[in-house]
C-alpha cells in the first residue's frame, strides 16, 4: 500500500510542477533559442539530480525516529500549502492556475528582451529563463522524492515516479507545441496536498512518539477525514462567498 | 550582496514557510505537544490529526473572511 501510494503522490506532484514548468520552457524555446532552453532544462535537471543524489544516501543514515519526526513535520508543511491553495481555487477565491495565460505572458517578456551570448549558450536570456524555471518548480518535488521515498526506503521507486511524470508531461508538451492547459491542474494538487498532509500527519506523530490505533490502517482513516474535511471546507466557502451581503441596517 | 542574501533567505522562507506562517508554526506546536503527551504516557495519536484540521480550516477561513 505504502509503495503504491509513494509512486501515485510523487508522480502527480511531478506532474503538475512538470506542467508549470513547461510552459516557461515552450515560451522560451519559441520566442528565443531552442538549444539555449534546452540546454537550460539540462541544466536544471543535472541540478535536482544532485539534490537527491547529496541529500538521499544522507537521509537513509539519519535514525528512523528523527527523520519521520523531520520528513513528517516537512510534508505535513508543504502538504497543508499544496490543499490549502486547492480548497481556495476550488472555492473560487484565489484564481486557477492559467498556463494559456502564463504562456502569453512569458512570450511577450520573452519577444522585449535583449539578446545575449554568454560561456557558449547562444542566448542567456532563454538559458536562465528555463532553468530558473525546472529549478524552482522541481525543488519541491525533488525534496518530497527525497523525503518521501528514504521514510518508506525505496527513493529508487520515487525517482522512478518522478521520471514517468517528467517523460509524459515532456512528451505531450512537444508532440502539441503547447502548453497544457487542459489538464486538472488544480484536482492533481489537491490529490497532492491530501496524500502529503496525510503521511505527514501519520509519520509526524509517530516521529514525536505515537502509536497509531491499528498501524499502519490508520493511514486509510486520515485520507478519508483529510479529505472529507477539505470537501466540506470547499462546499462551505462556495456556500459563504455566493451568500448574498446582509442588508444593511439604517 | 545584501540584496542577494535577502533574496535567498526569501526564497527559503516561501519554500518552508509559504503563504501562512502560522500553518508551519501550529505544525511545530502540535508536534511538541505530541511529544510532550507521550513522554507524560498520555495517548497522544488524536493531537496531530485536529491540529491538522483545525489549521487548515482557520487558514482558509481567514482568507475568505478578507474576500
Amino acid at each position: 500500500m505504502g509503495s503504491w501510494f509513494l509512486v501515485a503522490t510523487v508522480f502527480l506532484a511531478c506532474a503538475v510542477e512538470a506542467v508549470e514548468a513547461l510552459t516557461v520552457v515552450l515560451a522560451a524555446g519559441v520566442t528565443r533559442d531552442w538549444r539555449s532552453a534546452l540546454t537550460g532544462v539540462g541544466g536544471g535537471l543535472v541540478v535536482l539530480a544532485a539534490v537527491v543524489a547529496v541529500l538521499g544516501p544522507a537521509l537513509t543514515v539519519v535514525p528512523l525516529g528523527a527523520l519521520r519526526l523531520v520528513v513528517g513535520a516537512l510534508l505535513l508543511v508543504f502538504g497543508l500549502q499544496w490543499l490549502r491553495k486547492a480548497i481556495l481555487r476550488a472555492a473560487g477565491l484565489k484564481e486557477l492556475h492559467d498556463e494559456a495565460g502564463t504562456y502569453a505572458r512569458q512570450v511577450a517578456a520573452a519577444g522585449r528582451a535583449g539578446r545575449q551570448r554568454r560561456l557558449a549558450v547562444p542566448d542567456w536570456y532563454g538559458f536562465t529563463l528555463s532553468f530558473k524555471a525546472v529549478v524552482l518548480e522541481g525543488l519541491e518535488v525533488a525534496f518530497i522524492v527525497v523525503t518521501f521515498g528514504a521514510n518508506q526506503g525505496h527513493i529508487g521507486l520515487a525517482v522512478i515516479g518522478a521520471t514517468a511524470a517528467v517523460v509524459l508531461v515532456t512528451v505531450t508538451g512537444f508532440a502539441i507545441r503547447a502548453p497544457l492547459s487542459r489538464v486538472p491542474e488544480n484536482t492533481m494538487k489537491f490529490a497532492v496536498g491530501a496524500l502529503l498532509t496525510t503521511f505527514g500527519t501519520f509519520w509526524g506523530a509517530e516521529g514525536a512518539g505515537v502509536r497509531w490505533p491499528g498501524g499502519d490502517a490508520a493511514i486509510l482513516v486520515l485520507l478519508a477525514v483529510i479529505v472529507a474535511f477539505s470537501v466540506a471546507a470547499v462546499a462551505a466557502l462556495r456556500t459563504t462567498r455566493v451568500a448574498p451581503a446582509p442588508a444593511e441596517t439604517p | 550582496m545584501i540584496r542577494a542574501l535577502r533574496s535567498f533567505a526569501a526564497f527559503w522562507y516561501d519554500f518552508l514557510i509559504g503563504d501562512d506562517w502560522r500553518i508551519a508554526a501550529g505544525v511545530a506546536l502540535a508536534l511538541a505537544v505530541t511529544a510532550l503527551l507521550v513522554y507524560l504516557g498520555v495517548s497522544a495519536w488524536w493531537v496531530l490529526p485536529v491540529a491538522v484540521l483545525v489549521l487548515l480550516g482557520f487558514s482558509v477561513w481567514r482568507v475568505a473572511r478578507t474576500k
